[in-house]
């Protein structure tokens, strides 16, 4: 009987833990927030930042001077707040990737997705041939080719009995062909469009704008609680098809809208950011380290990694050389990998 | 009365015929033992039997419903699935191992309930101590106990296992067995279990299907099942079957050594 008491504590222990964790990294994240809306070249101090903040959302009550208004308005709070939903986004979808392909290299990238995006803002910059056209060229055809590459990988997968073996093995290829095309472009392009090309698969944060925001948070609002309501069938794909169909769980048809929905998240971030690398891959290794792999508090928690991950790669990435902003995508990986690996090195079971 | 019967079951892998009209039935209480040598069909014939596989004819009845006609919640309610090597999802603990076998239950919370279930299997299967460990820091033949316990909390009237003592030490297999056939009795559970291992198979099972080539080549209690006939014609060997134990047992054979030649 005293062991069923340990037992139930233990459990009820570790519940505590995943939700403190939980709680730590919201309340990071508000203080991070906090910070890096006063980081920047226009010399304001911290209670300006906040006096425009708050004269923003409450204009009738706070006043602050125009100048501090439009500064933190219309360049650093959307920015901000884009790099929070980015990260957020793109380490939901490469938790739900690794889980649903028990393939701790499954992400956005290794699948060949960004790679597409590439592909697809490539052909957009170099040869001026989209679906959209205008301001949103570039941005459409990272999109869709995000998207058709997922499609790809599932087709091929679906062709030969969908295993999750042969979807990462038709990602790596897909990422490779993806590549060629990209470098054929960049080889053929202007001395302009090349620039343009490289700036582009950088990845940064700084084309963002509050109707790009708003696309991105309107599809995690839309998506996210979705993944979290299926967290019990990851929890069981992430244990084989096999034994996800022994539990119940409709193995293809979940597997197909799940990653679908992992992918759509994906590519409507990373049309607008470039290839920001990383993320997708660390944020959820991170986070199962920290919480272990329950999907139900998995999903949150390696969100909010990847928010503060990315975050802080941009706060980074605007202060260090100010007032030159260096691309988030390479300080992601400065920060990042270092970090992961002291992880590795450094867990129990290593 | 059978909790699960299967009739006329075929199956082929594009054109490669794997069953060929399995026909078995197992009652409440019994365990039946899936024998016979490397691919003649045993994994393929549980994949069909689970619904993970879908066969070109024949039907399963599930407690005399068809499992085609089954939502796959239903069917995890009424049959687990131990496989092969499983639970290494990286970062579970053994408690959330098993707990995932309240899936089909569950919605999205876990209560009071679930984990009780949880922890008296565990006790069953002697994993207490075990509860709060990382699944991946376990020995296989405690993994396949993790299993075990898994399939047990699904609350289920049938369970399948392919070749649940594959990993195991002697002691270790007559344990899980043990527990299988001590479970079968008690709770009245219709127990299926791809073997190997022949002797194994004869002490615990109350019957044997005797598989070759995708077809049944005997059913019936060990004793009519475990003959040196069988054993040429299906495993090519020779050996000795003796029956002065309570179950019989055979002792193989070098070809030309059968007559105390060294």
């Amino acid at each position: 009987m005293e062991q069923h008491v340990i037992i139930q504590e233990g459990y009820t222990r570790l519940k505590k833990t995943r939700a403190l964790f939980i709680g730590g990294l919201l309340a990071g994240l508000v203080i991070l927030i906090g910070v890096a809306v006063t980081l920047g070249s226009a010399g304001l101090t911290v209670g300006e930042s906040y006096l425009a903040i708050l004269a923003g959302l409450f204009p009738g009550i706070f006043s602050a001077p125009d100048l501090a208004t439009t500064i933190v308005w219309d360049f650093r709070l959307h920015r901000v707040l884009f790099a929070v939903c980015a990260g957020f986004g793109l380490a939901v979808a490469g938790s739900v990737m690794q889980g649903i392909l028990r393939n701790p290299l499954a992400s956005p990238f290794t699948l060949g997705i960004a790679s597409a995006a590439a592909t697809g803002a490539s052909i957009a910059i170099v040869l001026g041939a989209g679906v959209v056209g205008g301001e949103y060229l570039v941005i459409g055809n990272a999109f869709l080719f995000s998207l058709l590459a997922a499609l790809a990988i599932y087709g091929m997968a679906r062709y030969r009995g969908i295993g999750s073996e042969t979807m990462v093995l038709a990602g790596i290829a897909l990422m490779y062909l993806f590549s060629a095309v990209t470098s054929l472009l960049q080889y053929v392009g202007s001395a302009e469009q090349l620039q343009a090309v490289v700036f582009w698969m950088f990845g940064s944060v700084d084309k963002s704008t509050w109707p790009k925001l708003g696309i991105v948070a309107l599809v995690l609002a839309c998506t996210i609680p979705y993944l979290v309501y299926r967290a019990w069938d990851l929890n069981a794909l992430a244990e084989g098809d096999e034994m996800a169909a022994s539990l119940g769980v409709p193995v293809e048809r979940s597997m197909a809208v799940l990653m679908m929905i992992a992918s759509l998240i994906t590519a409507v971030i990373i049309c607008f950011t470039g290839t920001i690398g990383f993320i997708g891959l660390v944020a959820p290794h991170i986070t199962r380290m920290a919480i272990g792999g329950d999907f139900r508090t998995l999903l949150p928690a390696s969100g909010l990694v990847g928010a503060l991950l990315l975050l802080s790669a941009d706060s980074i990435a605007r202060s260090v050389l100010a007032p030159q902003i260096l691309p988030v995508g390479i300080v992601t990986a400065f920060l990042g990998v270092p970090f992961f690996i002291y992880l590795f090195l450094h867990r129990r079971d290593a | 009365m059978a909790l699960i019967s299967v009739n006329s079951l075929s199956f082929a892998y594009r054109d490669r015929r794997v069953l060929h009209g399995v026909t078995f039935s197992v009652d409440a209480g019994e365990v039946l033992g899936l024998v016979g040598p490397n691919g003649c069909g045993k994994t393929t014939l549980i994949r069909c039997v689970d619904g993970m596989l879908s066969p070109d004819g024949g039907t399963v009845m599930l407690d005399k419903r068809e499992i085609r006609t089954m939502h796959r919640r239903e069917v995890a309610r009424a049959m687990a699935y131990v496989p092969q090597s499983a639970g290494n999802r990286t970062g579970a603990t053994v408690f959330e191992t098993v707990l995932m076998g309240r899936r089909p239950y569950l919605n999205w919370t876990v209560n009071r309930t679930d984990e009780e279930k949880v922890i008296a299997a565990l006790d069953l299967l002697d994993l207490g101590d075990l509860a709060l460990r990382n699944v991946a820091e376990l020995s296989g033949g405690e993994r396949q106990r993790v299993m075990i316990a898994r399939a047990l909390v699904q609350e289920t009237g049938v369970i399948l296992l392919d070749e649940p003592t594959s990993n195991l030490d002697v002691c270790h297999q007559m344990g899980v067995m043990e527990v299988l056939r001590g479970l079968a009795g008690e709770k009245g559970l219709a127990v299926v279990i791809a073997l190997h291992d022949l002797n194994l198979a004869a002490t615990y099972c109350h019957r044997l299907m005797v598989m070759k080539a995708g077809a049944v080549y005997g059913y019936g209690a060990p004793e009519e099942v475990l003959t040196e006939e069988m054993l040429r014609a299906v495993y090519g060997i020779e050996a000795v079957v003796k029956r002065d134990l309570s179950a019989p047992y055979m002792v193989p054979v070098r070809p030309g050594h059968l007559r105390g030649g060294a």
